[in-house]
């Protein structure tokens, strides 16, 4: 069970107050329009999924219903940080960071 | 390969049976294979079996991190079906479902298929019109299918509570009479013994550690015990790693890995004599010929590789299990387990070429693996002999997310995701 800590509401709660939204900093592209079918796909379905650090978008779904930004190690479930929206992580991968 | 018969369990006996055959080697690799296949699930030995038994290409080599049949094949609640909505899901589960039919037979070993029948219950009305659309497009594929409505699931399943009083009534079911379970440990071990009998490699705690890929192509696998092994074509068939996988190759699959997790209670009496399935209130259960019920959960919603799934998703299935089953409140659970998923967007999988040339992948099965693992060998082994993807694996290709032809399969994949 996570004791997530929500950076709006300042206070840990427990996991079923949060519903994991998949992964976060995903960019819209700026001109659809120009997309490919490529471009366009995997916008829209490529996701990371990686055995390690990872970004998620989470929201307090029970709670104050705001979306924030969550650093979590898949292997060992370590939550490494929370952060919101529009900031940037300051956990990140090494093979990621290069 | 010593055939399995009443004769031989006599004869065996006479010696308190101490001079049973090995069911499979444990050979060194050769230094090249005509096809590799990294990965000893289901899928993986019932690939081997059928490139082996059914395209004759027997030098071909398994590698298995692990041991065989110790990952998803074995971590599962052992339902067979093929009651999919979409055309190609379908004919790939019905493809699958006759396999199962004589699977014991063609491997002269017991994987105890049983065609006890599954439920899949509807408790609202939207529900009960999306069971008739799906066992009416069954029917017009020739699968077997009949929607009961409330009375009918009653009769068939005395000790559920169908009455009007719960929280979701039970309002009807779509119901499939082929279907069934069979034992998931005989099935990986099965596949594993016919696979070996035909000559292909069983290679035990290997690891793969990278894909060797010159020019676009693959000549290979690097190994952490036994170095470089060279091979014509590599099938990946690593459920739960197969993103991994594809990132040492160099591309990306539109795969989330997440813990799916089930649990076994204590033996009991005969009590349930078909599978019973909720999408809505969102559980799964059967009895075991030994006895225990075996109820499947549904997957955690974040990303995770760690075989143990979390406590509210068993919460929420214990809660579905007991407002069905009321007398089931009190039988002690024994054990709980998880397996990793790896689920698609579209609740499909993805068999296909890559592009790699002479790599193949077969994964994204999500929740749904096990039912069509000898269909998906088959297929699968089918593709690699001939280096083109065989007629029932086309529409699973992993480019459809690129061009949107996709298979939306949720509301028969069983389990939300």
């Amino acid at each position: 069970m996570f004791h997530i800590y929500c950076p709006h509401c300042g206070e840990y709660r427990e996991e079923e107050e949060f519903h994991a939204a998949g992964q976060a900093h995903i960019a819209r592209p700026l001109d659809p329009e120009a997309c490919s079918d490529k471009e366009w796909g995997e916008y829209m379905f490529f996701r990371k999924n990686p055995r390690g650090i990872h970004h998620e978008l989470w929201v307090h779904a029970a709670g104050c219903r705001k979306f924030f930004n969550m650093t979590r190690d898949t292997q060992t479930y370590e939550i490494k940080e929370v952060y919101k929206i529009g900031e940037q992580p300051t956990v990140v991968a090494q093979s990621a960071a290069k | 390969m010593q055939h399995y018969s009443g004769f031989g369990l006599f004869k065996h006996s006479l010696s308190h049976h101490e001079n049973w055959q090995r069911a499979w080697r444990n050979p060194t690799p050769k230094k090249k294979y005509d096809v590799i296949i990294v990965g000893g699930g289901g899928h993986g030995l019932a690939t081997a079996y059928y490139l082996a038994k059914q395209f004759g290409v027997t030098n071909v080599a398994v590698i298995e991190k692990g041991y065989l049949g110790g990952g998803n094949t074995a971590r599962n609640t052992t339902i067979v079906r093929s009651n999919y909505l979409w055309d190609e899901a379908a004919h790939l589960y019905e493809h699958a479902m006759k396999l199962w039919e004589g699977l014991s037979q063609d491997l002269n070993y017991n994987v105890m298929f049983s065609q006890r029948g599954v439920l899949n219950l509807g408790h609202t009305l939207q529900d009960m019109r999306d069971i008739e659309r799906r066992v009416n497009a069954n029917r017009l594929n020739g699968i077997d299918g009949e929607v009961l409505d409330a009375k009918q699931v009653q009769e068939l399943v005395p000790h559920m509570d169908c009455s009007a009083n719960t929280r979701y009534p039970v309002m009807g079911a779509s119901w499939q009479p082929r279907a069934g379970v069979a034992r998931h440990d005989a099935v990986a071990w099965g596949f594993a013994r016919g696979a070996d009998a035909h000559g292909v490699d069983l290679i035990q705690q290997t690891e793969v550690t990278d894909l060797i890929i010159e020019d676009g192509t693959i000549t290979g696998v690097k190994t952490n015990r036994y170095g470089e092994i060279k091979a014509d074509r590599v099938g990946c068939v690593v459920a739960g790693n197969s993103s991994v996988l594809a990132n040492m190759a160099g591309f990306e699959l539109p795969l989330e890995s997440h813990p799916l997790q089930a649990l076994v209670s204590e033996p009991i009496k005969p009590i349930l004599d078909t599978v019973v399935m909720s999408n809505h209130v969102h559980g799964y259960v059967s009895q075991s010929d030994k006895g225990d019920l075996v109820i499947g959960a549904g997957i955690d919603g974040y990303n995770g590789y760690g075989q143990r799934g979390s406590y509210p998703t068993i919460e929420h299935t214990v809660q579905a299990i007991v407002e069905l089953f009321p007398i089931f409140s009190r039988v002690r659970m024994n054990r709980q387990w998880g397996g990793i998923v790896d689920t698609c967007p579209d609740a499909c999988p993805i068999i296909s070429d890559t592009p790699v040339k002479n790599l193949f992948f077969n994964c994204g099965w999500g929740t749904g693996g096990f039912k069509a693992t000898p269909g998906s060998g088959n297929v699968f082994a089918a593709s690699l002999a001939k280096g083109e993807m065989h007629e029932l694996a086309k529409p699973f290709s992993m480019f459809r997310f690129h061009n949107g032809a996709l298979i939306d399969e949720h509301g028969a994949a069983g389990v939300a995701h």
